[in-house]
């Protein structure tokens, strides 16, 4: 007969079999009920020892009990391996469709195109060392007209073209039935400004302006961005740098700016500028040999006004420092709308006030 | 402006393409529209023929079958044209031609007779707007086969020119032709006025006697007379010369007046002298309730104020405007009365604008023309009238006049040109270029005295204006350097509240708003669909006296107004979300002029006349959130765009505060008022269901808030670190039974004012109603933190504050719950 300890060492390899047979954790658990458990040959092995010769005692106690803790430190790691592909096979069990749209976070909302196209204005003009202001858009005819040299007749005075406010309402009325208006332009706060501060003066003025007039490419509200720069030494040629820099930073490195000589009453020299086309880098016309529709075939695109602050309109803020023997400077404006609808594509002026959100989120 | 090319350059000829002329214009001052074409598109295939037999067509009573000559033998052609005979020297479109209409003329059978070509009419060939059949030239103007070309305007390039206002001298083909040349540099040929000078005085005065009035309005009366005048059309040059210029040929002596007033730039006018009794005319001032009939037919009722020239019954002509069908130039007309005036521009754009009539008389008149150029139109004038009607000139002119302004002299000092363009431009260049404008030249030194011409009389006034003319002809577009402006030591930037109010608008953004821009003008009506009501400021608006529309007359007080409106425009349109922010400007009544928009006045010493605030103001409808497949999306309520709003001020440092309060538009359970550090900023609510219905909308949240308190509450940028304590905080949670009308935000003060120093921290966490609470009562549950900044506190430190806060709670009505 074999002795009890070479018994002991079948069951353990009897049992090291099992263990590693148990595919799941409910069969490794029989798998330690079997082999472990009370009813178990070793657990019975174990519980006898008392009962044998005490030679065998020492020898078979130890097969036994080291042959236990192997089998529990096997089943213990069987165990793990169990848990851990079962929690695998869980996972892959639990899957959803990854294909589904995520759930929404709250929506980014989207600042209006011209709010927009007034900070980039802003922003490249106050990296060029200009100052933002703001002035009132309820403005004095002095402001509008008068101190920026427009004769007592002038066409733009007309009840056609300017809106007029009425003196019998809350407002501080001044000298008269036609002294309080919308302001037509932003070049009121040139001067304002003047009559505030002694030369030099490096600002622009972005804001709402007025006129009445109403089509595709007429608002009687739009928006408009006034430069001033006044102080010694300055000259029609630096007009023409400032512009071409802020020019190239809304438009692009490539562009070139043209001049042309014009007419207001409150800049001389007054020119009106252009910027080079580009959609077509200024040649009319296209890469299929059409012809630019942007800039009709001109190569060219119509921007606003500019010009030399006029002998005139220094002569109103005299007080404050502006001789016109020493002082020079220029002054320019040109619409909000019109740099918002050339960047952006949008043909229509109107759909600006329009304020159709299918709109609104084309530009984040 | 129209100005036919070959017109111009009979007095300078640049020698350069129409196109490239333009251009040049174009850089130098003056706007060319475009170059517009008159007659065919290409002038080959018409040539001059001469009809030598005009049959009738067998088969139609109303074509001729004619020979005609084209020099390279006879040509049969089917004419449709009643005045076809034989003799006649006409336009013939040969086959292959291409007529302006853009119809190619080829060989056809005609009722069975094959047609070699064409002979056309002035219509046809768009060198008129009406004719009575075909052009007939004049007998041997050109040998047959002539290319129509060499002597008709067929292939007439017109200049459409956008001349500035200042610019009146060029509004007369002979001033355009004076700035080719300055531009170019080609030759101007003398003036055709050049010559003798009219007398003033004369026989004249026997047949015409002219009264001023007011010769403020008219500085300057000149009148001639001529006799034995024979009414007829005018010659063909002098005809295409009009229509090439936009004007439609009427007879020869109104003709006259139209070609010169477009070669002088002075308008004219000619009165049937025996229709003008006495010959005696009187310019005065209109009598209310006058009327004329002006020469369109229409009958004008005047005004005082507007100018006419009247005979001894009425008036006989709207000065500087149109003239009177009384004493108009007819075809039995033999002797006329020939006006060239001077008004008053400004009064000459009002009186138009008024009678809501503008003619090329006018539109160069209210621009003020100087007074020598009356004489002028009456020199050229005179010569025509002798060439072209065949009149004898009564001797002499009539010329009542103030006298000719002073002669201008300015100075051009050395070196200003140089310091206002920074481009150099030698003082010879610079002299070169005024003489060639017109300008008399002369060198004092390194300075140049300047005379200048009448032409320019009231555009250049100043040295400035010269430092303009010398820039623009010498080339600017090109040799204008791009400069900055040298030393400028500006530092630009954007000021504080500038920044701070990107920020705010950029908060509303991230929230998920879509920002608008509304109009600045509203309905009178708004404010009382608002149910706002005076004295309330926002009841009386900025009123417009001429608005475009009644719903546009008044300044807005509210942007509530424009959110609504745009909700509701979106809505319409099948938006699913609606949730709207503006950033703009209220106009509110100058009595509480205060600030400008961002707080600080405006600069400039005339205070402004309106009060205007930046605004921030949103608007909710529906859910803030977009449509998701995974959960449903509930509508805003007020405490959803209370957090907007909450968010706004955190993003900016401000803590805002609501406390209940009114606005006549809000719902007035749902209605708060927005506070920062005590002052009041604006509202926040729903909007009254009522009045949200008007707008069609349902179940909608505002709030709008005065931009300028809210940056003065922010801290941004001036925040200063405090420490933070590493010692754990004691959390202590109550939960308080209290009266429903006791308000969340009381419940609150009062506990951290009691507190103390060591309650650094207050939440509510839950508000109950229901079961196990009486009706009109709450449960308001809150946690408080006890911290100090040194130490660990324990329990025996924080239960005074603790008793002070249930006391607080005790004192408001509330008691302890379980
Ligand atoms: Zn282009």
């Amino acid at each position: 007969m074999p002795s009890m300890v070479d018994r002991i060492e079948q069951i353990e390899a009897g049992g090291r079999q099992a263990v590693s047979a148990a595919a799941s954790a409910a069969e490794l658990e029989e798998v330690r009920v079997t082999w472990l458990g009370r009813k178990a040959e070793l657990t019975a092995i174990l519980r006898g020892i008392a009962d044998l010769e005490p030679a065998e005692r020492g020898p078979v106690g130890g097969a036994a009990n080291r042959t236990r803790k192997a089998l529990e430190a096997q089943i213990e790691e069987r165990g793990a391996e169990l848990a851990a592909a079962e929690l695998e096979t869980g996972l892959v069990e639990d899957r959803i469709d990854v294909t589904l749209p995520g759930s929404p976070a709250r929506a980014v909302g989207h600042l209006h195109p011209i709010t927009r196209t007034r900070r980039l204005i802003e922003d490249v003009m106050v990296g060029l060392g200009y100052r933002v202001m703001e002035g009132p858009e309820v403005e004095h005819d002095f402001y509008n007209f008068t101190a920026l040299n427009h004769p007592e007749d002038h066409p733009a005075r007309m009840l056609q073209d300017t809106f007029y406010v009425d003196p019998a309402g809350p407002v501080e009325a001044g000298d008269g039935p036609r002294d309080v208006l919308l302001r037509t332009h932003t070049s009121p706060m040139q001067v304002r400004a003047m009559e505030a501060a002694p030369p030099p003066i490096f600002m622009i003025v972005p804001g709402k302006t007025y006129r009445r007039d109403s089509d595709a490419t007429h608002s009687p509200m739009f928006h408009q961005v006034e430069g001033l720069a006044v102080g010694e030494g300055i000259t029609l040629a630096d007009l023409k740098g400032t512009l071409l820099a802020m020019l190239r930073e809304i438009f692009g490195p490539d562009r070139e700016i043209r001049m042309r000589p014009h007419f207001f009453p409150f800049t001389e020299p007054s020119v009106e500028f252009d910027v080079s086309c580009f959609r077509c880098s200024g040649t009319g016309t296209l890469n299929d040999s059409s012809r630019c529709g942007l800039c009709k075939g001109i190569g060219w695109i119509e921007l606003g006004g500019a010009g030399m602050v006029d002998p005139n309109v220094f002569g109103f803020v005299s007080d404050s420092g502006y001789d016109s023997d020493q002082i020079t400077g220029f002054a320019f404006g040109f619409g909000i709308e019109r740099i918002a609808m050339l960047r952006h594509g949008v043909g229509d002026l109107r759909l600006f006030f329009d304020n159709d959100v299918r709109l609104l989120e084309q530009f984040s | 402006m129209k100005v036919p090319y070959s017109w111009m350059a009979e007095y300078c000829d640049p020698g350069l393409e129409p196109g490239v002329l333009a251009e040049r214009l174009a850089m130098t001052g003056t706007e060319v529209e475009r170059v517009a074409r008159v007659g065919p598109p290409d002038p080959s295939g018409f040539v001059i023929g001469v009809v030598s037999e005009a049959g009738s067509h067998p088969d139609a009573d109303r074509l001729s079958v004619c020979q005609v000559e084209v020099g390279d033998g006879l040509r049969t052609i089917v004419c449709g044209a009643p005045n076809v005979a034989a003799g006649q020297t006409v336009v013939v479109a040969l086959p292959g031609a291409v007529m302006p209409d853009g119809n190619r003329i080829r060989k056809a059978k005609l009722r069975g007779v094959a047609s070699e070509g064409m002979i056309c009419s002035e219509v046809e060939l768009g060198l008129g707007t009406e004719s009575d059949g075909i052009m007939v030239l004049e007998e041997g103007l050109a040998a047959p086969g002539t290319p129509a070309a060499e002597v008709l305007a067929l292939d007439e390039a017109v200049l459409e020119l956008e001349v500035t206002p200042n610019r009146t001298d060029c509004f007369s083909v002979y001033g355009v032709a004076r700035e080719a040349q300055a531009i170019t540099g080609a030759e101007l040929a003398p003036p055709p006025w050049q010559g003798p000078e009219v007398q003033t005085g004369g026989a004249v005065e026997a047949v015409v006697s002219v009264t001023v009035e007011d010769p403020e309005m008219c500085p300057r009366f000149t009148a001639r007379a001529f006799t034995d005048v024979t009414i007829a059309p005018s010659p063909k040059w002098l005809q295409s010369r009009l229509v090439a210029a936009g004007q439609r040929p009427i007879n020869n002596v109104v003709d006259i007046t139209n070609y010169v007033m477009l070669l002088t730039g002075q308008p004219l006018h000619a009165f049937d002298l025996d229709l003008v009794p006495g010959g005696e005319l009187t310019v005065r001032s209109a009598i209310e309730g006058e009327r004329i009939t002006t020469l369109d037919g229409i009958e004008r009722e005047l005004k005082p104020g507007m100018v006419l020239v009247c005979d001894r019954n009425g008036p006989a002509a709207i000065a500087g405007i149109m003239g009177g069908s009384v004493s108009e130039v007819s075809d039995s007309t033999t002797s006329v009365l020939l006006e060239a005036a001077t008004w008053k521009g400004p009064n000459i754009l009002k009186s138009s604008r008024e009678l809501n009539l503008r003619s090329e008389a006018s539109a160069r008149f209210e621009k003020q023309l100087h007074p020598a150029l009356a004489e002028r139109a009456q020199i050229v004038a005179g010569k025509l009238f002798t060439e072209i009607c065949g009149a004898t000139v009564v001797e002499g002119m009539v010329d009542v006049s103030v006298g000719m302004p002073e002669s201008r002299e300015l100075k051009l000092r050395g070196g200003r040109v140089e310091r206002i363009l920074g481009m150099e431009i030698a003082i010879d260049e610079q002299a070169e270029a005024l003489e060639r404008l017109g300008f008399g030249v002369e060198r004092d030194g390194s300075d140049l005295v300047i005379t200048v011409p009448p032409d320019r009389y009231f555009d250049v006034t100043r040295e400035i204006d010269l430092v303009e003319e010398v820039g623009r002809v010498n080339d600017l577009d090109r040799r204008l350097p791009a400069t900055l402006p040298a030393g400028s030591d500006a530092v630009g930037g954007l000021s504080r509240q500038q920044t701070l109010q990107r920020r705010a608008e950029d908060s509303l953004r991230e929230t998920g708003l879509n920002e608008i821009v509304g109009w600045s003008f509203t309905d009178p009506g708004e404010a009382a669909r608002l149910r706002i009501a005076a004295p309330d400021p926002r009841a009386t608006p900025v009123t417009l006296s001429n608005p475009l529309s009644e719903d546009q007359s008044v300044m807005r007080t509210t942007l509530l107004g424009s959110l609504l409106g745009a909700a509701q425009r979106n809505l319409s349109r099948g938006a699913e979300r609606v949730g709207l922010f503006e950033s703009g400007r209220v106009y509110l009544p100058a009595a509480d002029v205060g600030p400008g928009p961002l707080g600080g006045d405006f600069p400039g010493k005339r205070r402004a006349p309106a009060n205007e605030l930046q605004h921030l103001a949103a608007l909710v409808t529906g859910p803030l959130d977009p449509p998701s497949w995974s959960d449903t999306r509930e509508a805003a309520d007020f405490y959803a765009l209370k957090g907007v709003l909450e968010r706004l001020g955190a993003g900016l440092g401000v803590p805002l505060t609501v406390r209940p309060g009114e606005q006549p538009f809000l719902h007035p359970g749902r209605c708060g008022e927005v506070l920062a550090s005590g002052s009041s900023l604006g509202w926040i609510g729903e909007i009254h269901p009522a009045i949200a219905s008007e707008w069609d909308l349902v179940n909608c949240l505002a709030f709008e808030i005065e931009l300028a308190g809210l940056l003065e509450a922010s801290p941004l940028g001036n925040e200063v670190y405090e420490d933070f304590t590493p010692f754990p905080p004691v959390d202590r949670d109550v939960a308080v039974v209290i009266a429903d009308e006791v308000a969340a935000g009381e419940v609150l003060a009062a506990v951290r004012e009691a507190g103390g120093p060591l309650l650094v921290d207050t939440a509510i966490f839950d508000v109950y109603r229901g079961k196990g609470i009486a009706e009109d009562e709450k449960s308001i549950a809150l946690r408080l933190r006890f911290r100090a900044a040194d130490r660990t506190l324990s329990d025996e430190e924080v239960d005074p504050a603790w008793k002070a806060v249930v006391s607080a709670l005790e004192g408001l009505g509330g008691r302890l719950r379980g």
